[in-house]
């Protein structure tokens, strides 16, 4: 039994106004309708609002001009999307194409048989954005989302002035960032600001340590539960976390303190005056949040460097992204779809959004300034690349406030000492969400 | 409007009709008033109450039945346990709380000359909206002093009685420092007289050391005396510890003491601008130079209001905060309709203030109070704004409540809408008899 009709009654009432919202729309249309008699209209939703929503839309425009058949309609459904495609797809309405940020929501979505297979843009997408962009959007063989446009989850942006003062230089490999962290400490700083109350912050930093440590195979096969989280390499990782966590001198607030800090004021806080710790571990989306809530300057106030490499393991990045699905097949919306692997749609993705992309013919240049540069091309650079882990996992344990993955960490943070015993309790979590 | 007799020769089927109209009239004009409500009402509360039931038989996709395996889930799942214990004392405290405090206030502002301006006052928290209170009280839990409301006066407070040390984040730079007296850092060894004593400290901002403070340097030893240096044992790089070095700061006026043997005080002196200090004319025998306690003293760390085992109270206080007004309102409108012969009376006859607000007001507020109660009662049971608001992610599973432990099964991330329902539909049977006690009494009053 599926609970269809609980919907459609809601629809029922909805209807009458959902008309005049129509015929409202159809109004404001109806002036140059001359032109487009023969246009092809398709619609796509996704989260961005703002200026997120003017860049994507330049995105859009840009894929007009070179198909002036097609007319694009952008709708924002905020952070609400998942609920919001959740009802149109069983009222039988979804958009043409919608830009989902969880590829654990994509999966779902096709096992339902409501999406429609991307295959005719696999080569593209495999010579454009790499092999790892196809297999994450693959579900049992069909191709059903890739990556659009993406994060870079592995940068640490630190202070410019407290590094400069303390004599230490950005460091490339973790022995010398522990070593960082003590002079840091002696020169009067904490070192670490963590973002502990956005559980996701923490599980971002076990995600980088882990594919430095267990390597990209054993981090695939820990994303699918193949291997348990009390396997030894997931210990090993987390007691390289540890060593973040073991002195709560080093931690802006303190551990208890850095539980209450979210993730704006993780940011925030390492370039106010005065600066409560010396650098932060989070991803090049906190490039807005310097900008726009701080009086730091780009390289000469803040910068940023690579998570470190760990005995020696090559570059490698764990990171996000929306990836692009199809709802209702057309020529229109494949024509979209294709557009955007190109290399010109990556250009204004970089260029007009605050995003990053996976693009190999992407010109680092195209990045508008030197840190976001930076981070781009880490992406670009990245031997490896892995989708952030816990976003892999069911919501549940992966993604809920409070619980599962990112409890834990936050438990963990606390009690650094305690390896074992919080393997265990992440790996009682997974068993029960896997089942 | 009726249709009028005609004067009294009316034909036979004109009445029939008339009458006939008359009759739907009265059947169908009533129904079409109630209509709209009645279909919005079976639209929006009826229908999704007997869904919600339905649903939490179901299991998470809503395909397969599963009888009451979400109601086992309840009682046995560590998560909704605290949740319902959570709920527990919630209900125990909250409502008689806030029914007192209302009832308190009411009494006492009646007596004083600005009572409208008092009650506005109290009552203000009423014009926002919880969540809104939620956040206000975030911040002022804060547990950052520099952040949080509340632990900057504790922390101003403390600070007044007890000056925070101009070392207060500093540290030994090497084991030869160790903490001695208590409070206190020493070096580990003892010094003779024509010892030089090196008090190396590292941990200390650039923006903590006084402006007047000068290059380290290593003073010379004293034939019959003891000399030293303490100094911010730190250059750009990390430097060597426990050696006096270029761009290393002396810090000037520190407060070091002199102790022998037995742990008495012998001599006191403060740093130079280049850290250096003297005594001069020591008698022979062991000594201990130590910096002072006073010159480390912490500032307050602030209390963790949002750590997991004050988070609970601390909500409850935010919603005292709001939920007074309301009560106190309530309650001081009921006082001023109370007969007040009855109150001068029983004070003529000689009852204490005490006596007459135990004997005389409080029982004849009876109803009063206890509408308040059975609101708040109600209020307290579906709890969920304040907690949202106020709980950090890290502790909402030791500050969940019922309400919120429903919201974030099937929409946080979850997505279990069958155990989701199952939570609701157990708060919607602990919500009824209040309810069905505030429609009693409702007919009563009518």
């Amino acid at each position: 039994m599926r609970f269809r009709h609980g919907h459609l009654s809601i629809g029922i009432v909805l209807l009458p106004l959902l008309t005049v919202f129509a015929a409202c729309q159809g109004g404001e249309g109806s002036s140059g309708a001359d032109s487009a008699a023969t246009r092809e209209e398709i619609s796509i939703t996704a989260v961005y609002t703002g200026g997120e929503q003017k860049a994507f839309e330049a995105v859009l425009d840009d894929f007009m001009e070179t198909n002036p058949s097609i007319e694009v309609t952008y709708r924002s459904a905020g952070d609400e999307l998942p609920t919001v495609l959740e009802t149109a797809v069983r009222g039988g309405n979804p958009p043409d194409l919608a830009m989902l940020p969880q590829p654990g929501v994509v999966a779902d979505f096709a096992a339902r048989d409501a999406l429609q297979p991307l295959d005719f843009a696999r080569q593209a997408v495999a010579d454009n954005l790499g092999e790892y962009a196809v297999q994450l959007g693959t579900v049992d063989g069909t191709l059903y989302g890739f990556l659009v446009l993406t994060n870079n989850g592995s940068p640490i942006w630190y202070n410019v002035e407290l590094f400069k003062q303390a004599g230490v230089n950005p460091p490339a490999t973790w022995e010398e960032l522990l070593e960082a962290a003590e002079t840091l400490k002696a020169s009067g700083v904490s070192t670490y600001s963590f973002g502990g109350a956005d559980g996701w912050t923490l599980s971002a930093i076990f995600e980088n340590i882990y594919l430095r440590t267990a390597g990209p195979e054993k981090y695939d096969q820990l994303a699918r539960h193949e291997i348990p989280w009390t396997h030894p390499s997931v210990k090993e990782a987390l007691q390289y976390m540890a060593q973040l966590f073991e002195d709560p001198d080093n931690i802006a607030g303190g551990p208890e303190g850095a539980l209450e800090t979210d993730f704006p004021t993780s940011v925030t806080q390492v370039f106010s005056d005065p600066p409560k710790a010396a650098l932060t571990m989070i991803a090049d989306f906190a490039y807005g949040v310097i900008t726009d809530s701080t009086s730091a300057k780009p390289v000469s106030d803040f910068d940023v460097f690579d998570f470190p490499s760990i005995d020696g393991s090559e570059p490698s990045v764990v990171g996000g992204g929306d990836s692009v699905v199809m709802f209702t097949d057309s020529e229109a919306a494949r024509a979209l779809v294709e557009y955007l692997t190109t290399a010109q749609a990556a250009q204004t993705i970089v260029t007009e959004g605050p995003w990053s992309s996976l693009h190999t013919d992407l010109d680092p240049s195209a990045y508008p300034d030197p840190i976001r540069r930076r981070t781009g091309s880490g992406l670009l650079e990245a031997e490896t690349f892995r989708f952030y882990l816990a976003d892999l996992q069911p919501p549940e344990f992966g993604a809920t406030v409070g619980q599962g993955l990112w409890k834990y960490f936050q438990d963990f943070l606390l009690n650094p000492d305690d390896v074992d015993g919080i393997a265990v309790k992440i790996e009682k979590a997974a068993a029960e969400a896997f089942e | 409007m009726r249709p009028m007799a005609n004067g009294g020769n009316v034909e036979e089927p004109r009445v029939k009709e008339a009458k006939h109209q008359s009759r739907w009239r009265a059947h169908v004009v009533p129904l079409c008033f109630v209509a709209p409500a009645a279909i919005l009402l079976g639209v929006w509360l009826v229908y999704p109450v007997l869904f919600t039931v339905v649903r939490s038989f179901f299991d998470r996709s809503g395909e397969h039945w599963v009888g009451v395996e979400n109601y086992v889930a309840l009682f046995t799942s560590d998560f909704l346990v605290t949740a319902i214990r959570n709920n527990a004392i919630w209900v125990a405290v909250v409502p008689a709380v806030v029914t007192a405090f209302g009832l308190i206030l009411a009494v006492l502002t009646e007596r004083i000359s600005w009572t409208a301006a008092f009650r506005l006052v109290v009552f203000m928290p009423m014009a926002i909206s919880l969540f809104t209170a939620g956040v206000i009280w975030r911040l002022v839990y804060e547990k950052e002093p520099d952040r949080g409301a509340l632990n900057a006066v504790i922390a101003a407070g403390q600070e007044t009685l007890r000056p925070v040390g101009e070392l207060a984040e500093a540290a030994p730079s090497t084991d030869a420092v160790r903490e001695h007296p208590p409070g206190g850092l020493a070096l580990a060894k003892s010094l003779k007289p024509g010892d030089v004593a090196l008090l190396g400290l590292t941990q200390i901002p650039t923006s903590d050391v006084r402006k007047s403070a000068v290059d380290a340097v290593r003073p010379d030893a004293l034939a019959s005396g003891i000399s030293g240096v303490v100094w911010r044992d730190f250059r750009p790089g990390g430097g060597t510890p426990g050696t006096v070095e270029r761009e290393e700061l002396g810090l000037p006026a520190i407060a070091v003491e002199l102790r022998d043997e037995r742990g008495e005080i012998v001599s006191e002196t403060t740093t130079a601008a280049d850290g250096t200090f003297a005594f001069e004319e020591v008698a022979p025998g062991d000594y201990v130079t130590s910096i002072a306690a006073q010159n480390f003293a912490r500032p307050f760390e602030g209390i963790s209001w949002l750590g997991a085992s004050l988070v609970t109270p601390a909500i409850m206080i935010a919603y005292t905060w709001v939920w007074t007004g309301f009560a106190l309102v309530v309650i001081a409108a009921g006082l001023a309709v109370l007969p007040r012969e009855l109150l001068e009376a029983a004070r003529l006859d000689g009852a204490s203030e005490n006596q007459v607000l135990r004997h005389i007001t409080v029982p004849l507020l009876a109803p009063v109070l206890t509408a308040v109660f059975v609101t708040m009662l109600i209020n307290v049971l579906k709890v969920f704004d304040v907690v949202l608001a106020i709980a950090p992610g890290s502790v909402q599973d030791d500050a969940n409540v019922i309400a919120l432990a429903m919201w974030r099964t099937a929409f946080g991330g979850k997505s279990d809408f069958g155990l989701g329902s199952a939570i609701a539909v157990l708060l919607f049977a602990l919500v009824l008899p209040s309810l069905f006690l505030n429609m009693r009494r409702f007919r009563r009053e009518v």
